[in-house]
């Protein structure tokens, strides 16, 4: 079956005899825009380890336009363009942020193994951070080593990293955890900001920040899909409900 | 048979030697998480402490050691609180350069006290000489040496499996963020196993000194000695450093008996194997 | 201030440096070039070390591999310098790849361990095959004259010059290296391999690309070394000389290549002047000194004129 996007056809993934995925189906078409939910343990985080090649799944498939993204390393994916941040920021501290953002494009372009040139004296891609920068708001900070930089600042230099990539799949892994309810707009207009054709999945704990962004929610539980659907269909949910607000009663 | 007879023998007493030595190594650097190249010091201390008593003060050989121990248990209380403390969260090159300025202070100090000549430590009567147990005889210090490392390994599982300091260790060692919160007070924990590990330390010194003679240059000459057992063993894990120690003393036995020429060829071949295929060492775990 | 311009700058400072030890300390040319050439070992350390956060007690594998391809390229095939210097760097690039193979898989106290265990397999190997090596004797040579014009003299002064050439050609080399894109990449394997991978680099073959260069400005070094003394011995490949090249490094402060100069000319000072004041006691002094380094400047020497400045403010 071809079709363009990802695809994720009945996956599976156990530890021994702990299954942490069972059999999760999803699509994700060229400009949509879903969150991944789910309670604590529930595989969020197995699911995008999966899909970005960090684990490998028992059984099912994973395909990126038709094309078996399977046997693909971590890296050998981000190429075909399914990228991810993180959900604990792990960026190059010392480093400035313009370096931050030089590293993927030049990575994204092959250009990083290259020895006698130096890494920035090429003007399309000095042109393409002074983009990113302007587009993420972090123009004034371009010189500022990041574990200088505010929290959410940070976030956003992930993103823009990400960003810097040309995915065409865009994991976010959290993007708001850790931010101050005061810096969440920023990231909010970030991602309200992403090109429209871009696929985006959002896994979140911010059930405010969740409903602003996503067109539709995947709730997953204990491994397994329990169901999609849109915002509201998500919080008229009574078993949903239950997960969230009554999870006390069994 | 008789070359068989002496290789296990050998192999096993400087196995013992290995572990006491190292033990104390294995488990201070994966309780605290550092890199720590200066242990041999403590050994070296040992040794000397025991030349010093028994030739300056007369003292018999049973009396000179436990005092040797006592005192380099006393030296590393303040070592760890005053040297040690401040490079726990440091880098682990900024711990290399610190223990290694510390290797260099202790192999000073023992130089300008004794002078860099060997150290030698005069056995009483019972310890030296030969055994004949009726088929061969065989030295009675590996006798005593391997009795000795086979009380420390029962006397560590005993400290660590059935008492209280045990359980606060253990929680240390595997969960170190979380036993803080549960009120276990971890800098007494790192105080006392340090001064325990430099104690053990100690003994190996004095015990192994007719293996590892000892000599101001000491902890340098044996310092990848003592962090191969404790890389093999995998850190942390004293089952592992008992099996690396005895692994790789009758690995270098035999191949000081059966192949000589090619030195310690094989015993870092060994250590490159089982670190290129278990990267935590035999019983290590990951640190991520 | 542009990166050339630094550069220019910086080999100017090396050039006036050098003449001023030449010219000052005459009579320690000996000493001069060892420190030349320790300076360019360290150098080849700060790349792997410092640049890529690779932690190595083991780069003397790639030192001593090196003077030992430059004597037998010098004994068996041509006694050029030049091409010796060559041979040394293929031989140190060469093991390192090898090692590296294995090295690269490993981080913290395994790679360090590997790194040391690589250096003394080599070191026995050597000494168990005699035949090529010299074996405890060592492995004596005549190099040939400098661009087939310059013989080495007895006083040493062809060999110092000749030091400094070299240390002038690796400086800008490196110089060029950590600011192109791949010297980018090297610091973000340091600063984060995990997110190194997140952006689609295959970081293991980068490191050993890294890894293999190091070597090879490694093994610069050490056929230097042999070069300037006519002899290789076993020490080539002592624990003590990788040991004492990171002490060096940090004491100057990694990731920066005056870190590494500087280091090196401090420590080898300092190693001479107390070694020679107390042949017994000296190390007192170095153990003192690189404690003090540790507990005041972690960062090392370089981090040192910011500290004090903010030392002041407060």
């Amino acid at each position: 079956m071809t079709g363009v996007g990802l695809k994720v056809r009945n996956l599976n993934k156990a530890f021994g005899g702990l299954v942490v995925a069972r059999n999760i189906t999803l699509d994700l078409a060229p400009g949509d825009r879903k969150a991944l939910i789910g309670p604590n343990g529930a595989g969020k985080s197995t699911f995008t380890n999966l899909i970005t090649g960090i684990i490998a799944p028992t059984s099912g498939e994973i395909t990126l336009d038709g094309r078996d993204i399977r046997p693909m390393s971590e890296s050998q994916r981000v190429k075909a363009g399914v990228a991810k941040t993180f959900q604990i920021t792990t960026l190059f501290k010392a480093l400035t942020v313009r370096e931050n953002l030089r590293l993927p494009l030049l990575e994204r372009r092959g250009w990083l193994g290259r020895l006698i040139r130096r890494a920035d004296s090429y003007p399309e891609v000095e042109m393409e951070i002074d983009g990113l920068l302007k587009q993420f708001k972090l123009t004034h900070h371009a010189h500022t080593p990041v574990d200088r930089l505010a929290y959410g600042q940070q976030r956003l230099v992930e993103m823009a990293m990400t960003l810097a990539l040309k995915p065409r799949i865009l994991i976010l892994d959290e993007p708001a955890a850790g931010v101050p309810s005061s810096e969440s707009p920023l990231i909010m207009e970030a991602i309200a900001a992403l090109p429209a054709d871009l696929s985006v999945l959002i896994i979140e704990h911010d059930m405010n920040l969740v409903f602003k962004v996503a067109a539709k929610i995947i709730v997953l539980v204990a491994g397994a899909i329990l169901m999609e659907g849109t915002p509201a269909e998500i919080s008229a949910d009574a078993r949903v409900r239950d997960l969230y607000l009554g999870a006390h009663h069994d | 048979m008789s070359t068989l007879f002496s290789i296990v023998i050998d192999g096993v007493a400087y196995g013992m030697v290995l572990f006491t030595i190292s033990v104390g190594l294995s488990v201070t650097m994966g309780l605290m998480r550092i890199v720590n190249l200066a242990h041999g010091g403590f050994a070296l201390l040992g040794g000397a402490f025991t030349h010093w008593a028994m030739t300056g003060l007369g003292l018999p050989f049973l009396a000179a050691a436990p005092l040797a121990i006592a005192m380099v248990m006393l030296l590393s209380l303040p070592m760890e609180r005053l040297l040690y403390r401040p490079i726990y969260k440091m880098g682990e090159l900024q711990q290399v350069l610190a223990t290694i300025g510390i290797t260099f202070l202790i192999i000073a100090s023992v130089n300008w006290w004794l002078g860099s000549t060997l150290q030698s430590i005069q056995l009483p009567a019972f310890m030296s000489g030969a055994v004949n147990l009726g088929l061969r005889t065989l030295p009675t210090q590996r006798v005593y040496v391997i009795i000795a490392g086979l009380l420390v390994i029962c006397g560590l599982y005993i400290l660590i499996e059935r008492t209280r300091f045990g359980i606060k260790l253990r929680a240390a060692v595997d969960f170190p963020g979380t036993a803080a919160c549960l009120g276990i007070d971890t800098s007494k924990i790192f105080l006392i196993t340090f001064a325990l590990g430099a104690g053990l330390a100690a003994l190996g010194g004095i015990l192994g000194a007719e293996i590892l003679p000892i000599e101001a240059y000491y902890p340098l000459r044996y310092m990848v000695l003592f962090l191969t057992v404790v890389a093999v063993g995998g850190m942390g894990s004293i089952t592992g450093s008992f099996l690396a120690a005895l692994g790789l003393g009758i690995l270098d036995t035999a191949t000081r008996y059966l192949l000589p020429d090619f030195g310690t060829v094989f015993f870092y071949f060994a250590m490159i194997l089982v670190l290129g295929i278990r990267p935590n060492g035999l019983l290590g775990k990951s640190l991520s | 201030m542009s990166h050339t311009l630094k550069t220019a700058l910086g080999v100017i400072a090396l050039i006036a440096l050098a003449a001023v030890g030449y010219f000052g300390l005459a009579d320690n040319l000996a000493f001069m070039t060892q420190v030349v050439i320790m300076m360019i070992f360290v150098l080849s350390l700060d790349y792997v070390l410092g640049y890529a956060g690779i932690s190595t007690l083991g780069h003397a594998a790639m030192f001593g591999t090196g003077a030992y391809a430059a004597a037998i390229f010098a004994t068996s095939v041509s006694s050029d310098p030049i091409l010796g210097i060559l041979a040394g760097a293929v031989a140190g690039g060469a093991i390192a790849l090898l090692s590296g193979f294995v090295l690269m898989r490993a981080h913290g106290l395994t790679l360090l361990m590997l790194s040391i265990a690589v250096t003394e397999v080599l070191h026995e190997l050597a000494n168990k095959y005699s035949g090529i090596t010299g074996g405890a004797d060592g492995l004596s040579f005549t190099p040939g004259p400098i661009l087939g014009r310059f013989e080495f003299d007895f006083a040493g002064h062809i060999a110092y010059i000749y030091s400094v050439c070299l240390l002038l050609l690796v400086f800008i080399k490196l110089r060029v290296l950590t600011a192109s894109p791949f010297g980018l990449a090297a610091r973000g394997i340091r600063e984060s391999q995990a997110r190194m991978r997140a952006i689609g680099t295959p970081v293991y073959w980068r490191m050993l690309l890294i890894y293999t260069f190091g070597g090879a400005f490694a093994g610069v070094a050490g056929a230097l070394s042999a070069q300037t003394t006519a002899l290789v011995s076993l020490s080539v490949y002592d624990f003590q000389l990788s040991a004492g090249a990171v002490l060096m490094l940090i004491l100057g402060g990694t990731g920066q290549l005056w870190g590494a100069i500087l280091g090196t000319m401090v420590y080898m000072t300092v190693h001479q002047i107390a070694s020679s004041v107390d042949p017994f006691n000296w190390l007192f002094i170095i153990g003192a000194m690189v404690l003090i380094v540790v507990y005041l400047v972690p960062n090392g020497l370089m981090a040192l004129p910011a500290l004090l400045l903010r030392w002041r403010r407060k």
